[in-house]
Order: C-alpha cells, then sequence, then structure tokens
C-alpha cells in the first residue's frame, strides 16, 4: 500500500484577518508576505529587503509585531492577522497613522506600515512608552527618508492622543 | 530569490513524532522561528523538502522553575526567556544575551534552540543566490575554494549566536533526543571547530531543552556590532564571576562571533584564589585575544574584533567586581 501523504501540497488555512475570519487553500511554501498582497490583495504591507533586515514587512500576529517575510502563511492558521489596512475605523484613520501624517513621520511611506505596526504593538502592551522604549520598538525598522526623529515624534504624540 | 521551492510543512505534536519525520525524510529540517532558515532558504542555501515545526510540540514550549534549577524548553521564545522574572534576576547574562538578539519582530517567534543551533555566518556567505554564484560559491555551500583563506580546505564561517556563551557561563547543560532516546552533554559540547558543520548532532536529533542550575554566580554579556540597532555580534562577550574574600572565587568567560564555535576561555582556573586587579585584568585580556580566532568573514577586521572581544571581557570582569 502507498504510503499516504503527511500532509497535502496546499492546506486550508483559516484565519482572522484585520477582524474577520477567511479560509484559503495555501501552498506550504508561501510567505505571510505573498498571501497578505497576492491572495488576500491587501498591499499596504511593503517588502524592502530578501530577508528579515529592515522590517517594512512587520504585521501583527495575535498581537506581536512579526515580520510576514520570514513566516510560512499555513502557520497562521486559527491565529489573528492584522495588517495596516485594519488600523481605520469605519473610514477614520487611527491614532497613529494620524499623528505619523500631522508630525512628518513619514516621507516616501515605504517603511510606514512596518512602522506603524511595530508601533502599535508596543502601544498595546505599554500606550505610556519613554523614548527609549519607542526606539527599541522600532529598532527592527528601517527608514531612509525621515531620519527617525518625526518617526518617535509621531508615536509619543499617538500614545498621548489615546492617553 | 524571494519565493521559496515547494515543500511540506508537518506539525508534529510530540518529539517522537519529529525525531520520526525527520528521520523518514533525507532532505528534511526541523524550523521554530524560522529567522534564521527561512532567510537561507529565501538566498537558496537549504533547500528543504519537509520542514519540521517544533512549535507544536508542546513539552518545547515553556521555562519550568524546580528545586535543582530551571529547565528552558528548545521552542521558548527570545522575548519570552527575557520577559522571565527568574532568568533577567538570576541569570542575567541570559536575558541580557536574549534581549541583544535581532530586532522586537524577531524575537517574538525567534527560540532558544533556533539560536542554539544558528547557523554560522560569513561575508561570502550571507549573500543571495546571484551574488555568490556571481563571486563563485565557496566551501562552505556548493564550491570548492574559502575566500577568506583560500589556501586552506577549512571554512572559518563565525558562530555568530548571542545566547551560547551567555548560557555556557552559567553552566547551562543541554538535553537531546534522537532516534535512540536522551542524552544530557555540557552546552559546549555541542559546539565543533568547523565552520561548514559546527554542530555535533546526529541525523534526526534535536534539541530539547537547556537545564540551568539552581545556583549560578553573577554574570553579564555585552557585544560589539556594525549596525547598533540591531546587528550579529562582530564579538560578544559573556561573563560569570563568583568572589570570596576579596578575591576570585570562579571565573569564566564565554565567547562568540570570532570562532566557528562558542566556546569558554581556557585557563580561567589561574586566577582563583588572587584578587581582580589591574594585573590581573590584563592577564584577561591577552588571554582572551590568544584564544579568539577572528577571520575575514566580517566587514570589521579580524584584529578589531580580537581587540573588541578582550576589551569587553576585561570591561565586564571588572563591572562585576565592582571596580
Ligand atoms: C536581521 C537579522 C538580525 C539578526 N540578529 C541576530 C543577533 O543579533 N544575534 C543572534 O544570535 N541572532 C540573530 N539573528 C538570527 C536569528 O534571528 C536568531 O538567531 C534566532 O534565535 C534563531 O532562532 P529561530 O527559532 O528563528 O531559528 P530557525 O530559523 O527556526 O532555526 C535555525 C536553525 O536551527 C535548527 N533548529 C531550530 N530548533 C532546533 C531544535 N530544537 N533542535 C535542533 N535544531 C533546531 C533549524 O533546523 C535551523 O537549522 C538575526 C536574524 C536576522 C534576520
Ligand atoms: S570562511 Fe570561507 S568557506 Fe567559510 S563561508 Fe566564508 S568564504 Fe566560505
Ligand atoms: S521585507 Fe521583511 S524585513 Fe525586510
Ligand atoms: S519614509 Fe521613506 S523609508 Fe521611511
Amino acid at each position: 500500500m502507498a504510503m499516504q501523504p503527511l500532509v497535502l501540497d496546499k492546506q486550508l488555512v483559516r484565519l482572522k484577518l484585520n477582524g474577520r475570519w477567511r479560509e484559503d487553500a495555501v501552498a506550504d511554501n508561501q510567505l505571510l508576505i505573498d498571501y497578505l498582497r497576492d491572495v488576500a490583495r491587501l498591499t499596504g504591507t511593503k517588502a524592502g529587503c530578501d530577508g528579515g533586515e529592515c522590517g517594512a514587512c512587520t504585521v501583527l500576529v495575535d498581537s506581536d509585531p512579526v515580520l510576514s517575510c520570514l513566516t510560512l502563511a499555513v502557520r497562521c492558521a486559527d491565529r489573528s492577522v492584522e495588517t495596516i489596512e485594519g488600523l481605520a475605523t469605519h473610514g477614520r484613520v487611527s491614532a497613529l497613522q494620524r499623528e505619523f501624517h500631522e508630525k512628518l513621520g513619514t516621507q516616501c511611506g515605504y517603511c510606514t506600515p512596518g512602522m506603524i505596526m511595530a508601533a502599535e504593538a508596543l502601544l498595546r502592551r505599554n500606550p505610556d512608552p519613554s523614548e527609549g522604549e519607542i526606539r527599541t520598538a522600532l529598532s527592527g525598522n528601517l527608514c531612509r527618508c525621515t531620519g527617525y526623529v518625526k518617526i518617535i515624534d509621531s508615536v509619543q504624540a499617538a500614545a498621548g492622543a489615546v492617553r | 530569490m524571494s519565493e521559496l521551492a515547494p515543500l511540506r510543512v508537518a506539525r508534529p505534536r510530540d518529539v517522537e513524532a519529529a525525531v520520526a519525520l525527520r528521520r523518514a525524510e533525507n532532505q528534511s529540517r526541523y524550523i521554530a522561528g524560522g529567522t534564521d532558515l527561512i532567510v537561507n532558504m529565501r538566498r537558496g542555501i537549504r533547500r528543504p523538502k519537509l520542514l519540521i515545526d517544533l512549535t507544536g510540540v508542546e513539552e518545547l514550549g515553556d521555562v519550568s522553575v524546580t528545586q535543582r534549577g530551571v529547565r528552558i524548553g528548545a521552542a521558548v521564545t527570545l522575548a519570552q526567556l527575557a520577559a522571565e522574572p527568574d532568568v533577567s534576576t538570576r541569570y542575567r547574562a541570559a536575558a541580557e544575551a536574549a534581549e541583544a538578539i535581532a530586532g522586537p519582530g524577531h524575537r517574538s517567534v525567534a527560540t532558544v534552540g533556533g539560536n542554539l543551533c544558528l547557523d554560522t555566518r560569513c561575508i561570502y556567505y550571507n549573500q543571495s543566490e546571484w551574488w555568490r554564484r556571481a563571486n563563485h560559491y565557496c566551501l562552505k555551500h556548493a564550491g570548492t575554494v574559502c575566500h577568506v583563506a583560500p589556501q586552506g580546505k577549512r571554512c572559518h564561517a563565525a558562530y555568530s549566536g548571542d545566547l551560547a556563551p551567555a548560557l555556557m557561563v552559567l553552566g547551562a547543560e543541554i538535553e537531546i533526543a534522537g532516534p535512540d532516546g536522551h542524552r544530557r552533554i555540557p552546552l559546549a559540547d555541542l559546539y565543533a571547530d568547523n565552520g561548514r558543520a559546527h554542530l555535533k548532532l546526529m541525523p534526526g536529533e534535536l534539541l530539547l531543552c537547556v537545564h540551568l542550575p539552581a545556583a549560578a554566580p553573577p554574570s553579564t554579556y555585552a557585544k560589539v556590532r556594525l549596525r547598533g540597532a540591531i546587528d550579529f555580534p562582530l564579538a560578544g562577550v559573556a561573563v560569570s564571576l563568583a568572589m570570596a574574600d576579596g578575591t576570585v572565587a570562579a571565573l569564566r568567560v564565554g565567547l562568540t562571533g570570532t570562532n566557528p564555535r562558542p566556546f569558554l576561555l581556557a585557563e580561567t582556573e589561574s586566577f582563583v584564589g588572587r584578587p581582580l586587579d589591574a594585573d590581573a585584568l590584563a592577564r584577561l585580556d591577552k588571554l582572551v585575544q590568544k584564544q579568539v580566532q577572528p577571520m575575514r568573514t566580517t566587514l570589521a577586521s579580524a584584529n578589531y574584533r580580537r581587540l573588541a572581544a578582550a576589551a569587553l571581557a576585561r570591561r565586564l570582569a571588572a563591572r562585576l567586581a565592582g571596580i
């Protein structure tokens, strides 16, 4: 008798994406970033490097910051994944999004979705972070435009607004 | 290359099933956080047909404290480890090392086991497929010549995990599960002095957990790196020091980032029974310089890394001695 394959090449994956459950047939070798951009058509999440160096692809998995370019999509089964598209409610941007705009925390914008998701993870755990804590939380995110000062200002302003 | 080659992912529930899967498929690999392995796969260095995901194995996932010490499961994440109150107070070097690894987006999934089994690193190796092909593949992967030391037949890629030296100065032992059952060895014995094959694991073997003894002396860890925010160590040093009546009772120095394996500095017994004064610190500096073997595997020069390792050892020992 032929051995049954242990796992099929594609698995039916059920996950919560930006608050809504969905189900897709996902290939075992698909990375979360490609699933988000190509399958779910959420192109807010960016790819800025060839693996793990830049933070542009940061999303939240069960509220933890995770690099979607190093994550297999099938490993997100039954979990909650959040991207930049999930932050606005009823067409209104979140405090972090607003302050990145107001305080010029974004210039070209390429790093911004990752920056905001990394900052979102921080503020959920720690609504009143020190500057040092903000720097640590964003240490894995590269920005080639702003020089980071305005980004830290934006996160501080958002924390103040939420308080 | 960004897309991964076709593969299957298996998610065993227990260690026996994981080991059996690994044994049944030659071209398989364990995966934990994936923050080292997936990078190498995207760069075409590793092409496993089957990934055996260890994060579903319950017994690998927790930290437990007993009278005999602490047991840290191999799939405990670095974020979890650094936040563990027992670890940050009693095993300071381990918490400091965990916090100094990569960024928050890595540490939320990166594991203790993955860090200890981290591949060795070199500027000619940690590159994209086209870069390595254009430069002629090197000895470590697909090539025949080492670009760092072309005369030799050895790979000098440096082991660059931060946790190993910290756990070593704390007297860590590891438990390994394999087809023939379990074995327990000092952490230092996991490693071989060979950049191409630095792990002494038999086919199918997997790291189960780390044991730390209940009584550990005060310890600390520091590293130098190129990118201040997040980066692998150019040199990383852990020190543990017990003093009694103004003299050294026990001194251990663990080193990483300089040799193909992390290691405990030899001959530290010679400090026991003497004060840790300026003379002793100068001697420690020399000892480190003699035993590290940095090669040109990073963008910083080998000599800089040698001096940096020695300076860190001296500084950390002085700090622990309160001078
Ligand atoms: C940008 C960047 C910066 C980084 N900076 C650092 C740094 O400063 N310091 C540092 O130390 N690391 C660093 N890393 C590397 C990596 O993130 C960490 O070493 C991490 O701890 C690896 O753990 P993991 O669980 O993700 O390993 P994985 O990628 O899942 O596995 C790594 C290797 O270990 C094997 N393995 C995993 N678990 C086991 C087990 N239980 N038994 C046997 N084999 C096992 C896997 O088969 C694989 O070969 C960095 C990575 C990136 C991308
Ligand atoms: S030390 Fe030599 S063989 Fe090893 S990875 Fe570097 S170039 Fe390749
Ligand atoms: S694209 Fe994921 S870290 Fe750069
Ligand atoms: S705003 Fe351009 S990279 Fe950050």
